[in-house]
């Protein structure tokens, strides 16, 4: 009797114990699906009305029992996230660029790595109180450029870490043909593995820049809000993040379907630039 | 030999002609490179690696600075005291401390078991044809932002959760041994349970990505070999797979647990922020992110902040550890697998 026979007790329920597994995990993924799928059902049924008015996009943000948009926070957060992208990105690069270029095991390199990788995964919150302490304090007031200096914090690891790992994809027969042509170490970066390199870097901007666009805890204590149009980025700002928490928190019903608007608004921006970002990068490979 | 400078290139670009003519004309010609500029730019990546090196190390020195004022006075006594009084300036740091590890205990009792799933399905049932879009709407989880789990939390999760689940929980388990102290009281909706149960879902996608790319470690060869010998499915993940990676495997849960350690917005809507003491998961609590979000920007006096400060002190510290170990344990699997192939 062979031993893989309907009767043999051990291999049912080796069978039994293997179909159960696999349901279970199929049922994990639904279980994740499900969540994401109803996350993005109630942003749509909830802030879908208010996303369609153009009051959203061309009004400040109003007195409770007032009409109005979030016309200031949603420039405010372009700016500051714009400002933010601008400050973490050339650090970001140039930082990856020696971890992956020149930080052959020595101790800097493998150092600043790791604790970038620490930095990667902070909460946000102590970004945020970082900036208080060593900025906002010492001037004394809350201002877009704290607020961008936080989300640049934000920003940096992610590009170092992108930066890093693209560079270290460029085949090495790559540099050692720029090498054979007398081309110098620095030009071979900037016109040879950069431009190698250069989807994969992009597409770690783009998660950078999707990441701090929802970003709140940060700007709490750096730019915190401001209920009227200002671009002085030496003044509050207001920014959706922020506007969204404090809305939503309120008692009243007019703010929380702003709320619901921004918030619609936001995960659409963001869920989108990690698409592009992705599609992007597929198409490099 | 002649030495002259070439148009159009940098000003101390040199080429050297050799006067050793083989009869092939003025060849060779040899372009020395500018040295400076390889080291300029040499020097410019190292001094932003360090400036990236030097900016974890800042944020704890500032925030060491910043909450000098509780540290002197509280000492030690400031993690297990749990008065939290701002109008008599008597600071502990117990209920936030307890409540930011219970809530991630909770998100990890869920979030990993889940996880693993999802790896398992991603790396071994999937078609081939669905992994990849499966796999991305995995990671949207992570992409969308926190306030967002907190806005739809507060406004769609907690009345459900309120009138459906926790009535069920506390009649079912309220009275069991041991175990019953933890869901009793009356159903709020919000507290710990609910923090933990978002946080659960937050930190799905963290711990999905790093097990799935260990899992994709492992040879084919000792895959095969296992499957070879009639071993099912999930034999093969139980007894090879998960082995083989384990390390990892601990590695992307501390991942996940770090970041839920860490996480705001979403806690701060659900969690109730009340400063109390208690057994029971469905009663309001408070995390260390929570208070640090509703308190700073409302904090009167020095001694207020410098305790809020020192409260980020210890988040950032015990996360910085959980992060470390995690990355440390990634590096160990790596390494072994570098010394195998």
């Amino acid at each position: 009797m062979s031993v893989i026979h309907p009767a043999n007790r051990v291999y049912l329920a080796r069978r039994r114990k293997n179909a159960l597994m696999m349901a279970v995990s199929s049922l994990a993924l639904a279980f994740g699906l499900f969540w994401l799928v109803w996350i993005i059902f109630t942003l749509l049924h909830e802030g879908g009305a208010a996303l369609v008015r153009a009051a959203l996009y061309t009004q400040m943000t109003p007195p409770p029992g007032a009409d109005g948009g979030i016309a200031n926070a949603i420039a405010g957060s372009l700016l500051m996230a714009g400002v933010g992208t601008l400050i973490g990105t050339p650090v970001g690069i140039l930082a990856g660029t020696y971890l992956a270029e020149y930080g052959r095991g020595n101790w800097l390199a493998t150092a600043t790595r790791f604790l970038n990788d620490v930095l990667l995964s902070a909460p946000s919150i102590v970004i945020g109180l970082f900036v208080y302490s060593v900025y906002v304090a010492k001037v004394g007031h809350f201002s877009g450029w704290a607020g961008s200096l936080a989300l640049s914090l934000l920003v940096i690891p992610v590009v170092v870490r992108t930066t890093d790992d693209m560079l270290k994809l460029v085949p090495g027969s790559l540099r050692e043909a720029a090498a054979a042509l007398g081309c110098p170490m620095w030009k071979m970066i900037t016109s040879v593995t950069y431009r190698a390199a250069r989807t994969g870097i992009l597409t770690g901007v783009l998660l950078a820049v999707a990441r701090i666009s929802g970003e709140t805890a940060p700007l709490l204590f750096t730019s915190l809000n401001n209920q009227f149009w200002s671009v002085d980025m030496n003044a509050p700002m207001a920014n959706l993040p922020v506007v969204i928490f404090q809305f939503a928190m309120s008692p009243y019903e007019d703010w929380h379907r702003l709320a619901w608007g921004g918030a619609a608004l936001i995960t659409i921006a963001v869920l989108a630039l990690n698409i592009v970002a992705r599609v992007l990068f597929k198409k490099n490979d | 030999m002649s030495v002259m400078t070439l148009p159009g290139t940098a000003d101390n670009t040199t080429i050297e002609h050799s006067m050793e003519t083989s009869g092939r004309g003025p060849t060779p010609t040899r372009v020395r490179p500018a040295k400076w500029m390889d080291v300029a730019f040499e020097w410019l990546t190292k001094s932003f690696a360090f400036l990236v090196f030097s900016i974890l190390i800042a944020i704890l020195v500032s925030l060491a600075i910043g909450s000098a004022q509780t540290l002197e006075k509280y000492g030690f006594s400031f993690i297990w005291s749990s008065e939290w009084d701002p109008v008599q300036e008597k600071f502990g740091a117990l209920i936030p401390i307890f409540g930011t590890l219970t809530t991630s205990f909770i998100a990890m009792l869920i979030g990993v078991p889940v996880s693993f799933g999802i790896a398992l399905f991603l790396t071994e049932l999937s078609p081939a044809w669905l992994k990849r879009p499966l796999g991305t709407a995995i990671e949207l989880l992570a992409a969308i932002p926190s306030i967002i789990y907190g806005m739809w939390g507060l406004f769609v999760f907690v009345p459900l959760f309120q009138s459906h689940v926790q009535p069920l929980l506390i009649k079912g388990l309220g009275d069991a041994p041991l175990i019953g102290a933890l869901f009793q009281g009356p159903p709020m909706g919000i507290g710990m349970m609910t923090a933990g149960l978002i946080l659960s879902i937050m930190v799905i996608p963290f711990i999905t990505a790093v097990m799935r790319d260990v899992f994709e470690l492992v040879p084919p060869m000792l895959k095969e070999s296992a499957y070879g010998l009639g071993a099912s499915t999930w034999e093969v993940v139980w007894k090879v797979v998960l082995p083989y990676t384990k390390v990892g495997v601990v590695g992307g849960i501390m991942l996940g647990l770090g970041r839920a350690l860490g996480e705001t917005m979403a806690v701060t809507f659900v969690i109730g922020n009340a400063n109390r003491l208690s057994s029971s998961l469905m009663a309001p609590g408070n995390s260390i992110a929570s208070a640090l979000a509703n308190e700073f920007t409302e904090a009167v006096g020095d001694r207020y902040f410098s305790a809020l400060i020192e409260l980020g002190l210890i988040l950032f510290l015990i996360t910085s550890i959980v992060l470390a170990l995690s990355k440390f344990l990634l590096m160990r699997l790596a390494r072994q697998e570098g010394a195998r192939t």
